[in-house]
């Protein structure tokens, strides 16, 4: 294995590179543009430009850079982790990445059936870009998961999916299971099918956004809190918030890692189970059999 | 009086916000039934851990929907609707 020649290092620099980089650059912009503060306020995500459009100003804003900043890491993720694919003797990267493909294909298609398995690289998708989202916190950067334009967008594209799958048998069959288990019920299942992407947006953002709240009014307390315990200290040690250093890194392990991945979790599995339980599948099997019998 | 109506309506925000958050009881209470039946269920069936704790953290996520809703409210109350009111309210007076 020592012998890789000259040209698979570079690439590699190249895709470590990638996943990199963007990152440091999203600091940077965050450390440019942000105003001088004392690092406790909760606002949105920053407006960077606006662009003007027809109709409203198109907005640029930190949460578009940093889910971009994500998609290339995560790209450069990927172009690392399959680069230089063997059949045998191979490498931990690649047993990462089947080990990574394997466990994606048998969640789909133990969750939504063997019709489903083309899903898996979507789904897998969506769990990384949602996942690595919410971690980006953890370098100090403006989760776009915390923004409900970011969320509202995947869960529109969710509902479109779900849509399609349920337009499968026909314009008529779609209307029909509207009015289901009686037609009475027709107004309820309109609503319940508008709440469905709501919901979903509202449960990623809401979850990653009261975290990231709770963590500030948290770091807020304790600096006034060791103000007053340790304000007696003499000349500037008594200005350091001593108690700040550590502790919300605790309660972050929670509030950033263990809350967003869940939510990534979370919003795959809906999809998933949204998208194949809205498939009317009995009925799409039967005529696909009898269009093949004749 | 101008100062009156603008307490009036920092002040009702957030009560607002504080009422919003009732309705964090009923997550709560969910959620701690479908804790409680999963452990249950573990101790009877010990092999069937795995799929039971992600089904559990599945319906937790949905049973919090609701507390999440009030939670979305009550910072919108709190971070961007005194802005909006008091604005309002100056635009109204002609200030």
């Amino acid at each position: 294995m020592k012998n890789k020649s000259r040209r698979f290092v570079l690439t590699d620099i190249l895709y470590i590179a990638m996943m990199i980089v963007p990152v440091i650059i999203g600091i940077v912009i965050k450390t440019m543009t942000r105003p001088v503060g004392d690092g406790v306020s909760i606002t949105g995500a920053q407006v960077y430009f606006k662009i003007p459009m027809p109709i409203q100003d198109l907005i640029i804003s930190e949460s578009q850079i940093n889910s971009l900043i994500v998609m290339i890491s995560v790209f450069g993720l990927c172009l690392y982790l399959t680069h230089g694919l063997k059949t045998r003797n191979i490498s931990k990267r690649q047993h990462l990445a089947e080990w990574i493909i394997e466990k994606t294909d048998n969640m789909v298609s133990s969750n939504m059936g063997e019709f489903f398995i083309s899903f898996s690289p979507f789904i897998i998708a969506m769990l990384a870009l949602s996942g690595f989202s919410s971690l980006l916190t953890l370098l100090g950067l403006y989760a776009p998961t915390s923004d409900l334009n970011i969320v509202g967008g995947w869960a529109i594209l969710v509902f479109i999916l779900i849509t399609y799958y349920k337009f499968k048998c026909g314009p008529l069959q779609y209307m029909k299971s509207f009015a289901e288990p009686v037609a009475l019920l027709a107004p309820m299942n309109i609503i319940s099918e508008i709440a469905t992407p709501v919901s979903m947006a509202f449960r990623h953002y809401g979850n990653v956004l009261s975290g990231s709240v709770i963590s500030v009014l948290i770091a807020y307390a304790l600096g006034n809190l060791s103000n007053l315990l340790l304000g007696f200290l003499p000349g500037v040690l008594g200005d350091i918030p001593f108690l700040r250093i550590g502790i919300p890194a605790v309660l972050s392990i929670y509030f950033d890692v263990f809350s967003g991945l869940l939510q990534a979790y979370i919003f795959a599995m809906l999809t998933m189970m949204y998208v194949s339980g809205g498939f009317p599948s009995d009925l799409y099997f039967k005529r696909k059999n009898r269009k093949i019998k004749n | 009086m101008l100062e009156l109506a603008i307490g009036i309506i920092l002040g009702g925000c957030a009560l607002g916000a504080g009422c919003a958050m009732i309705a964090g009881i009923g997550p709560g209470i969910g959620e701690g039934n479908a804790v409680a039946k999963a452990c249950e269920a573990i101790g009877r069936q010990p092999e069937s851990k795995g799929d039971v704790t992600s089904t559990m953290l599945m319906g937790c996520a949905i049973a919090e929907t609701t507390g999440l809703y009030a939670l979305v409210i009550a910072i919108l109350l709190i971070f961007v609707a005194p802005n909006m009111l008091v604005n309002t309210l100056l635009n109204a007076l002609g200030k």
